[in-house]
């Protein structure tokens, strides 16, 4: 989903640098006495909610109903005896295992070793980061495809996808580990480490890989979301993930796909909503990571 | 500095016509309290035309809030302010024609140095001629003649304050309010500042409120200083006799560099107490009589030493500042801080058994500080 | 007395800018730090630059391999394919333009809020619903407002159906509702640090010379604030035009825009003789995305000098 791909590359920002402060001081709380800017901005919100909320709850109303239409909580049980179901779930684990493991074994290094020695490669790093966005999953599936047809044994594999899924999620995991790093003095706690007879491997794995634990979790959560909601090149490639799955089965029992996807959509709420506050408490308590 | 520069700034000076001249400003009992913060605690100043006025103390001291509400930006749950005998705090802050420069970041990003400077003049119709001449002629007074079309993001931290200053100055305020201008800056820009935005203070002669944390900023600028601690005011004075005479033990210890020495009472009244052997009077009033042991609190200079075998004193410390030395002395389980000319300094070599005396006519008691760590 | 300043000359304005990469020495030592980041782009060369190639010569060739203009013909000469592109580009402007406006009311409305908790619950709001799977947000709007859904009921009950009155969740005012469900909180994501940039010492300073709470706005808020949401609406269209799973999901493919396309031919309905239509199908959207994204790149510029100096 290229829209979750942007969005994901401003929340992984949000994520992984420190909320901006005005001065140094403490500020005074607002002390005007007008009312009306707090009336206004209140209906905006109301209406907001509503707008948003509404679908959520008709959604929702509609999960908890039998065939018959009355209130009922058989759809939820009935969803791990829906055909295919634990199929696609397992199938869209094992990508995002996978899509995890490439991504942290290219990126992490590739980003350190840029931080450290190439710095004016970063210009070049985040134009390229960019790039899946001018390319989304429709057209990169396009040539994918075509470009694998010769080889029989990559375009019957499923793990193809998560290949590809690596590109996509380069713009957000680029950016979370480009600001937590960025936020750490790289250079000192690399030579620190070093001058203590750490080699490289051992330095990356116990004294920078702990200091980016923010940036590493939001990278995986996001990647985690990515492609247990990537519809697009599932489909196109032929794999039943869970969102293909959803797409087919809607036919059979809407009442239990759509609690599937209601299900799917609260789970990642709650693991972003602790995620971020988490980690603003993480680094309220933490105070300098030296 | 050339004649031509001279002239240059006495046209821009005139260029501000003299409606600049200060108005007296009285601060009157101002009280302010957040939740369970007492930021200020009636508060009150007088300030006269044209003169400068630091408001100095630590964080939280008060003084930014004191000076938001002269500004507008702060509402005081008591007490008055008077700009010119007219009570202005229930006057909107777009209204009260005061300029004022900020810590850092207030230039708008959106123009350039010169449409920042004419922006409070533009807001008065004027027209755009002359507002460009107007804030031209300011940005050459202070000095950024060949920055006008550069936009905020292209100037350094100094230049922008300097923007700030003279975007305050355009709209010929009546009071000139300075939160803090050169916190932001390098410790150089600092220093030649602080001479200029003094220098064209002088000028002008418009009544001035500078908020500050830097004594030394403070000290070096102002007519007058008023220390200020937990919205309190500690002392106003001007800046010798503040340092001269500090009132209270906060202001003793805040401005300039101080040692403690407990002293035990003397005399029948309970207002002279025993120091280096000798009775010396309290400055100002006398504690109560069952107010516990006391401190005494010594400048450097107010104290002198000699060598002496059988002294009671031992010289601990001896630190090269230049024309002076200062040396720290153990004296009774405390250590005293006085100085000497480095040309007699050799004298004083560490452990060397000093006398200690008071150059001073009386002295400043303070309740006994339990033994702290620092010296 | 002139203000000048030794320093005015020596200063920059802003600090330095990284340190440099190992200038000097032999062209072998340079290529060597070169190296380490060769596994990148050799992946990024496979995994982006191939695709891209790949569709960028096919779109102009023949099924057979010679060079040809017929699939850009095709595309670009009436007929199902410039619809495709043109609903394409009015759904994704529709949808930039209403969230980017809407998104930033809401984004300012949340961000004068005091209460960090509540900020907090937004931003992992927002992030949730931008990342909103184009599967699940369609049916979710299915079972609200689809022709059996739960908020047409409602609606029903009011006597305003939609479905009466000739509306329908799965043409071009449907699909654009669905849409700007996540397009708003991509933008309230997108355009929160911009507004959070806006320093207090702006508003203060304008008010202190003078300035009403209009003049404020119109002086220096909008005008700081144009190029962020100018550029933020740019990548709203890109990612308005360049979705499918939302459209897929929600029309089962019968909604004509070229993404959609594209996934039909793919999945096997081409007209003989037509077969490499779809890449240049594709290679219409890259153009239009490349130009997209780099007007917001511009716009971005601008913003990074303002809402950071």
């Amino acid at each position: 989903m290229t829209q979750a791909e942007i969005g994901d590359y401003f929340l992984a920002h949000e994520m992984t640098t420190k909320p901006v402060t005005t001065n140094g001081e403490p500020r005074a709380p607002r002390s005007r006495t007008r009312r009306r800017p707090r009336f206004g901005r209140g209906v905006v919100l109301v209406l907001a909610a509503m707008y948003f909320l509404i679908p959520l709850y008709a959604a929702l109303d509609f999960s908890l109903k039998n065939i018959q239409g009355h209130f009922s909580l058989s759809p939820l049980t009935q969803i791990a005896a829906q055909p295919g179901f634990a199929a696609a779930v397992g199938l869209s684990f094992r990508l995002s295992v996978v899509t995890l493991v490439i991504e942290m074994l290219l990126m992490v290094p590739t980003v350190i070793y840029v931080h450290l020695r190439l710095p004016r490669f970063r210009r070049i790093m985040e134009v390229i980061t960019i790039l899946p966005i001018v390319i989304p999953p429709i057209v990169l599936i396009l040539g994918v495809l075509q470009a694998v047809r010769p080889y029989q044994w990559i375009s019957s594999s499923p793990y193809l996808l998560a290949v590809v899924y690596v590109v996509l999620a380069m713009p957000f995991v680029y950016r979370s580990l480009d600001s937590g790093l960025g936020a750490l003095d790289l250079k000192t706690l690399v030579e620190a480490s070093r001058s203590l007879g750490s080699g490289w491997i051992s330095t990356m794995w116990r004294v920078l890989v702990p200091n980016l634990r923010t940036a590493l979790l939001s990278a995986s959560v996001l990647t985690l979301a990515l492609v247990f909601g990537e519809f697009t090149m599932a489909q196109l490639d032929l794999w039943t993930t869970v969102p293909v799955w959803i797409y087919n089965s809607s036919s059979n029992n809407p009442h239990v796909v759509t609690a599937v996807a209601m299900m799917f959509l609260i789970a990642m709420w709650l693991v972003l909503t602790i995620i971020v506050s988490l980690d603003r408490t993480h680094r309220r308590g933490k105070g300098q990571s030296n | 500095m050339t004649s031509n520069d001279v002239l240059d700034t006495d046209r821009s000076v005139k260029a501000l016509a003299t409606t600049t001249a200060g108005a007296p400003v009285l601060l009157d009992g101002l009280s302010r309290v957040y939740g369970a913060t007492r930021a200020l605690d009636q508060f009150s100043l007088d300030v006269h035309p044209g003169e400068f006025v630091a408001l100095l103390g630590p964080s939280g001291c008060g003084k930014t809030t004191a000076l938001r509400m002269v500004a507008g930006f702060d509402r005081p749950d008591t007490g008055q302010i008077l700009v010119d005998g007219v009570d202005v705090s229930r006057v909107p802050a777009q209204k009260r024609d005061m300029g004022m420069v900020f810590q850092s970041y207030s230039l708008f990003p959106n123009m350039s140095a010169r449409d920042n400077v004419a922006f409070g003049l533009r807001l008065r119709h004027q027209r755009s001629g002359l507002r460009r001449q107007r804030a031209s002629e300011l940005l050459e007074l202070v000095g950024l003649a060949e920055h006008t079309a550069k936009y905020p993001h292209q100037l350094s931290g100094g230049q922008q304050q300097r923007v700030a200053l003279a975007r305050a100055l355009a709209i010929e305020p009546r009071v000139l309010l300075l939160d803090e201008p050169l916190s932001a800056l390098d410790a150089k820009v600092r220093a030649e500042l602080r001479d200029q935005i003094r220098a064209l203070q002088q000028r002008l002669a418009i009544t001035t409120l500078f908020v500050t944390h830097d004594q030394e900023e403070a000290l070096s600028m102002a007519d007058r200083v008023c220390v200020m601690s937990r919205g309190r005011v500690e002392q106003i004075a001007s800046p010798a006799e503040l340092y001269a005479q500090p009132s209270t033990a906060f202001v003793a210890e805040f401005v300039g560099v101080s040692s403690r020495v407990p002293v035990n009472r003397h005399g029948d009244q309970g207002d002279h107490v025993e120091l280096f052997s000798r009775d010396v009077a309290i400055r100002g009033d006398a504690p109560a009589a069952n107010a516990g042991p006391l401190d005494a609190l010594l400048r450097p200079e107010d104290v002198t030493v000699r060598v002496d075998e059988s002294g009671a004193g031992v010289v601990q410390h001896r630190s090269f500042l230049g024309a002076t030395s200062r040396l720290e002395v153990g004296f009774a389980d405390v250590v005293i801080k006085t100085d000497v000319r480095s040309s007699d300094a050799e004298l004083f070599e560490l452990g060397t058994r000093v006398t200690l005396d008071l150059a001073a006519h009386d002295v400043l008691v303070t309740p006994r500080r339990m033994p702290s760590v620092q010296g | 007395m002139a203000f000048t300043s030794s320093l005015d000359t020596a200063s920059s304005p802003r600090g330095v800018e990284g340190r440099a990469t190992p200038s000097g020495g032999s062209f072998l030592r340079s290529v060597r730090t070169f190296v380490p980041v060769v596994p990148f782009l050799l992946y990024v060369t496979l995994g982006l630059g191939i695709p891209t190639y790949i569709i960028a010569t096919l779109a102009f060739q023949t099924r057979a391999g010679q060079f040809t203009w017929h699939n850009i013909k095709v595309i670009t000469s009436g007929g199902q394919y410039l619809l495709g592109f043109e609903t394409s580009i009015k759904l994704a402007f529709v949808t930039a333009v209403i969230p980017g406006v809407v998104g930033t009311i809401l984004a300012y409305a949340i961000a004068q809020s005091s209460h960090e908790a509540f900020k907090r619950v937004i931003a992992a709001a927002s992030g949730v619903l931008a990342n909103f799977g184009g599967v699940n947000l369609a049916f979710m709007f299915v079972a609200s407002l689809g022709p059996a859904g739960i908020a047409t009921a409602w609606l029903s009950h009011l006597h305003l159906n939609p479905y009466n009155h000739g509306w329908t969740l799965y043409k071009f005012t449907g699909v654009a509702l669905v849409y700007i469900y996540f397009q708003v909180p991509l933008m309230v994501l997108i355009i929160t640090p911009a507004l959070n940039g806006l320093r207090a010492q702006w508003r203060e300073a304008a008010s202190n010379l003078g300035a009403s709470k209009w003049q404020y706005w119109r002086y220096v808020g909008v005008p700081v604030l144009t190029p962020p949401v100018l550029g933020s609406m740019f990548l709203l269209f890109g990612s308005g035009f360049s979705a499918y799973a939302t459209a897929e999901a929600l029309t089962g493919g019968t909604f004509a825009l070229t993404p959609i396309q594209i996934g039909s031919i793919l999945q096997g309905n081409v007209i003989s003789g037509q077969e490499n239509v779809g890449y240049a199908l594709g290679l219409g959207m890259i153009v239009i995305l490349l130009i997209s994204v780099v007007a917001y790149a511009l716009l971005q510029r601008r913003t990074s000098k303002w809402l950071r100096a």
